[in-house]
């Protein structure tokens, strides 16, 4: 069960985190707790893994260069696949989706030079084609995500 | 423009802001920057958009949203941006990009709708269609399955990053 603050912390602080030398004094003052409460809250919903992080969202290609990628692997092999792909620490988000194309996810590297070679070596060590999905455009200006925790 | 500084930053943010009292001093600390610098810093590259957000990330699914879905549309070129940003203004809409037509992959339009369960999820879809007049297009839906890793790229000695899904 989640308590009242941690649900608040949730939802109304995804975006706009406080950028004064005491954020967590700033967020208590606006809940009516105490620093110490909202250090605790926030810790408890990281080990419970609710939360990545409190960190910063950067929009694609600013640092680095990055693509989406899909793969078509045999079921049987998916799991190993995946390992052996989760593995490139130049990979985040890879994820397994319900189509011929099952295997999706993105590469970073820290330029296109490097991002090539990366997609070269993990198709090389799995065997498998991989198809290149880069972004051309974002029309999506990411301002978190509105839970709905009522039963939570 | 990002300079080393701002990357430097950045990579040290990307990492979590630590669960202290005074958490910009502390990772001023690990790249030698004082805590003023870092928050003008910061208010910097979040006016400037080079920061989209700054603040708690959540993990959907352990919070119940498990119907992850990747829709994906062939549009014509001429109406993607306008179909892009009239998707993106929907409230349960978490991402929504353009991304290039294949010959094996004709799909240029992607958004990604995260809800707790599957027909939730369609209903949305089905208020896009009928909203953003999408429903003559060619379109796949993908279901996530297993998450086999979410965060964490990093792309040179040091410097870590996660970015808004490629």
């Amino acid at each position: 069960m989640l308590t009242d603050l941690q649900k608040r912390l949730l939802n109304d602080f995804q975006r706009d985190f406080p950028l004064s030398p005491t954020p967590y004094q700033d967020i208590a003052e606006q809940l009516g707790v105490t620093e110490a409460d909202v250090i605790t809250a926030l810790a408890e919903l990281n080990a419970q893994h609710f939360i990545s992080r409190i960190g910063a969202v950067i929009p694609p290609n600013h640092i680095g260069t990055s693509t989406l990628v899909a793969m078509a692997i045999p079921a049987a092999q998916l799991q190993a696949v995946a390992d052996k792909i989760s593995a490139f620490p130049e990979v985040n988000h890879n994820y397994e989706r319900e189509h011929r194309l099952n295997l999706w996810f993105v590469a970073v590297a820290a330029d296109a030079g490097k991002l090539q070679d990366v997609i070269r070596n993990i198709e090389k060590q799995t065997g498998f084609a991989a198809l290149q999905l880069p972004l051309v455009d974002d029309f999506f200006i990411d301002l978190g995500f509105k839970l709905d925790l009522k039963h939570a | 423009m990002l300079d080393a500084r701002d990357i430097e930053l950045l990579a040290q943010v990307s990492d979590g802001l630590p669960l202290c009292p005074r958490p910009y001093a502390q990772i001023g600390m690990a790249i030698g920057m004082d805590e003023a610098e870092i928050i003008s810093r910061l208010t910097l590259l979040k006016n400037q958009g080079l920061i989209k957000r700054l603040g708690v990330i959540v993990k959907h699914r352990p919070l119940g949203y498990r119907a992850n879905a990747m829709i994906v549309w062939n549009v014509p070129d001429g109406l993607i941006k306008q179909l892009g940003r009239h998707i993106s203004r929907f409230s349960f809409v978490t991402l929504c990009y353009q991304r290039p037509k294949l010959p094996i992959w004709p799909y240029n339009l992607y958004c990604m709708i995260h809800g707790k369960d599957r027909a939730t999820v369609l209903a949305q879809l089905a208020q896009l269609d009928n909203a953003c007049g999408l429903a003559n297009f060619e379109r796949q839906i993908l279901f996530s399955r297993r998450c086999f890793k979410q965060r964490g790229a990093v792309y040179q000695a040091q410097q870590t990053q996660e970015t808004a899904n490629g």
